[in-house]
């Protein structure tokens, strides 16, 4: 054996691990989730194949088209908002020199936390009089207090906060690493040519930092279509309510799955939101994409 | 010689089997609450000790995957020989195999209906009881005695009826400069106790009927069901003695002392009686005009999994009827607060002098149970009926309406 077929088969022994492991915790089930959507399975008698009865019912339901409608809402507040905040931070925290090492810790430190513990801390935030601090805030300002939570229009909004504020550190330090990519020669020659600031940053700054924008709109974009964890612990008496108002698609998974037992059912509900996700990635890598 | 030889083999068999039967292990399951796992570690030490030969492991899980692993481990084959299960799940384990029928000889049915509260027939389909209950729960009217003092109420006269309930309510009310509830008259909670209050009470007291057929059919969408309803959400609407969603939870607002009045059940004695400093009082639920009181009750039951049998059927039958003996039931009162199921066992003049078991166990006479399919849907169906008219600002009639059809559709879609 010479020694480059050597190398490439020690390569290759090394590779196979994580691949067997792949193949067998992420496709095998992948694979399986595909057959069980098309059975009644639930946990408790052997499976029969009723074909797309599952997808037929799912598309009849009203409680599903709801919680899509939530899920995208989401989507459509939650990854604008936060790229947008995300790049401000980012592009005022690169100027600062001072304790710079320190606030960029501080934005980072929510990603760090459990979502749980975190979700729970808002909940609080967002209660009525005495004990919601954001109320008694309103309260002390003469500003009428809102019921947030509880309330079927601003439920959504108060949780898409929640999950932003959440994600924010890890798309700030992504930006960061972005801009500082950015080579400084160009913004050299771009001001010894007269240009102001916010024309370096259209003509720039933006325009070189659109893979790490790609990415942080693709993987925002999954994070809040697979959002849950905020969801649930902020209404866990009521899970997605009031009235259904914030209950994303990953928690309709979750109750058809693990309050209902109705597996089949849950699996076509986990296709569905897996073809959604195939396709706004590939959608959006191709609206991105370098021209 | 092989006479000898055979004798020997037959003589390391029965010693085999001698040391199996010395060591049968069972293999017990409930969900994770402190007073509850120990109360069931004090009753497996005294059961362990009058029968030596058997060992019971308590495992237990946290309430929110408590049935998922149930159901999972019995896909996998790894379950449990004796398991606490809440009655609404019955319809759900039965169907699914989950639980074995208990044999009449080792638990007499005569027996079972003549020593225990009615309400354990919920654990009886057809012919056969699946399991019975250490200690049953129903519902009163807890208040905080300090702020009824406060609102110039005397702390030894609670409401006894609706109105005055209401009455006290308002007294006990206080809010801020903007209007805004500082400390609630009653709490206002359907995803805690109020929905069992609002179906199987206030429905009743208003002249209606929740359910017939054996609870498969919704009758309480009535006159009488939407004057419950619209007397309930006016707690909130009109009156403004309560607002759902204050602090969170009805019992937390109770615990911290900011809200005067709570209808919860005996499972929260311990946690009220924890606090040091805080004075509260119970009483019945309160009655209509006419004097009709209704209560809820309810309880969690142990079954034995099917599949077991042989030796393991015996320690587990042994089992069951130690944890269901007057003995563990009080034990389990001790630790737990929870009431006893055997009539003889709960209704001791102790008992029934004492000023906090009192009320629950006179709500107990006449209480009802309500047999839920899809106790979770069935009572999210609730939260939603209240929640459109507390949020939305439909009608009670409509929400209620919208109410009984969708869970008519779920209780049949679940007894297909």
């Amino acid at each position: 054996m010479s020694l480059r077929s050597k190398r490439v088969l020690w390569a290759w022994s090394f590779l196979a691990v994580p691949i067997v492991f792949y193949v067998m915790i992420r496709f095998y089930p992948t694979l399986q989730a595909f057959r069980i959507s098309f059975t009644d399975w639930d946990l408790l008698k052997p499976p029969t194949y009723i074909w797309f009865d599952n997808y037929v019912r799912l598309f009849a339901d009203p409680a599903f088209w709801k919680v899509l409608r939530n899920t995208f809402a989401y989507l459509v507040i939650g990854t604008p908002v936060s790229l947008v905040l995300a790049f401000a931070i980012a592009w005022y925290l690169d100027r600062v020199r001072l304790m710079h090492g320190f606030i960029r810790a501080l934005y980072f430190l929510p990603f760090l936390t459990t979502a749980a513990a975190m979700a729970w801390v808002w909940r609080w935030f967002y209660q009525p009089v005495p004990i919601g601090v954001i109320n008694d805030a309103l309260a002390l300002l003469g500003i009428p207090q809102q019921p947030f939570l509880r309330s079927t229009t601003q439920a959504l909004p108060a949780v898409t906060v929640t999950a932003i504020w959440a994600g924010l550190g890890f798309q700030i330090i992504i930006f960061l690493a972005g801009l500082r990519a950015i080579p400084q020669t160009y913004y050299e020659a771009a001001r010894i040519d007269g240009l102001g600031e916010w024309a370096i940053l259209r003509k720039i700054t933006l325009p070189l930092l659109k893979p790490t924008t790609i990415f942080l709109v693709v993987f925002s974009s999954i994070g809040f279509l697979r959002i849950f964890d905020q969801v649930y612990n902020m209404t866990t008496n009521d899970p997605g309510g009031p009235l259904g108002s914030t209950k994303p698609l990953v928690l309709m998974i979750y109750q058809t799955a693990f309050s209902s037992y109705d597996m089949g059912y849950a699996t076509a509900q986990t296709v569905v939101l897996f073809l959604i996700l195939l396709v706004i990635s590939l959608a959006q890598l191709w609206l991105l994409r370098a021209r | 010689m092989r006479k000898s030889l055979f004798a020997g083999l037959i003589a390391g068999f029965s010693l085999l089997s001698f040391n199996a039967a010395q060591a049968v292990e069972i293999e017990y399951w409930q969900y994770v609450f402190d007073a509850r796992v120990k109360a069931m570690d004090q009753l497996i030490a005294n059961f362990q000790q009058a029968n030596p030969d058997i060992t019971v492991k308590q495992t237990t899980f946290p309430y929110a995957d408590y049935q998922t692993r149930i159901v999972a481990a019995k896909t996998a084959g790894q379950g449990p020989d004796v398991m606490q299960l809440f009655y609404g799940w019955l319809d759900k384990f039965a169907d699914g195999g989950l639980l074995q029928p208990l044999s009449p000889t080792a638990f007499p049915h005569d027996k079972i209906e003549a020593d225990f509260f009615p309400i354990v027939t919920a654990m009886k389909r057809g012919d056969d009881y699946y399991g019975l209950p250490t200690a049953v729960r129903s519902l009163a009217l807890f208040y905080n005695k300090k702020l009824f003092t406060e609102a110039g109420l005397d702390p030894s006269k609670p409401p006894q009826t609706l109105d005055e309930f209401v009455a006290a309510a308002e007294k006990t009310t206080k809010r801020d400069g903007s209007g805004n509830i500082t400390s609630a008259g009653t709490t206002m909670d359907m995803a805690g106790q109020d929905h069992q209050w609002w179906r199987e009470v206030l429905v009743r007291q208003f002249g209606g009927e929740p359910y017939t057929d054996n609870d498969r059919k919704v009758a309480y969408n009535s006159e009488a069901g939407a004057a419950a309803l619209k007397w309930y959400t006016d707690l909130q609407l009109d009156k403004k003695v309560g607002q759902s969603g204050f602090m969170d939870e009805g019992q937390a607002a109770f615990k911290a002392g900011l809200a005067a009045m709570t209808i919860d059940g005996t499972f929260r004695l311990g946690a009220f009686r924890a606090i040091e400093g805080f004075e509260w009082g119970v009483t019945e639920l309160p009655a209509n005009k006419d004097g009709v009181r209704s209560n809820y009750a309810s309880y969690f039951a142990n079954g034995i999994a099917s599949g077991v049998e042989g030796e393991k059927l015996a320690a587990a039958e042994k089992f069951l009827a130690y944890i269901s003996s007057p003995e563990a039931m009080e034990i389990w009162l001790k630790t737990v607060g929870e009431l006893p199921a055997r009539r003889a066992a709960a209704l001791t003049d102790a008992n029934l002098a004492d000023p906090v078991y009192a009320p629950f166990l006179k709500g107990l006479a006449y209480a009802h149970t309500t047999l839920f399919l899809d106790e979770s849907g069935q009572r999210q169906i609730t939260i939603d009926m209240a929640n459109r008219v507390l949020l939305e600002g439909q009608s009670p009639a409509d929400s209620l309406a919208a109410a009984a059809a969708a869970e008519q559709a779920l209780i049949d879609a679940a007894a297909k």
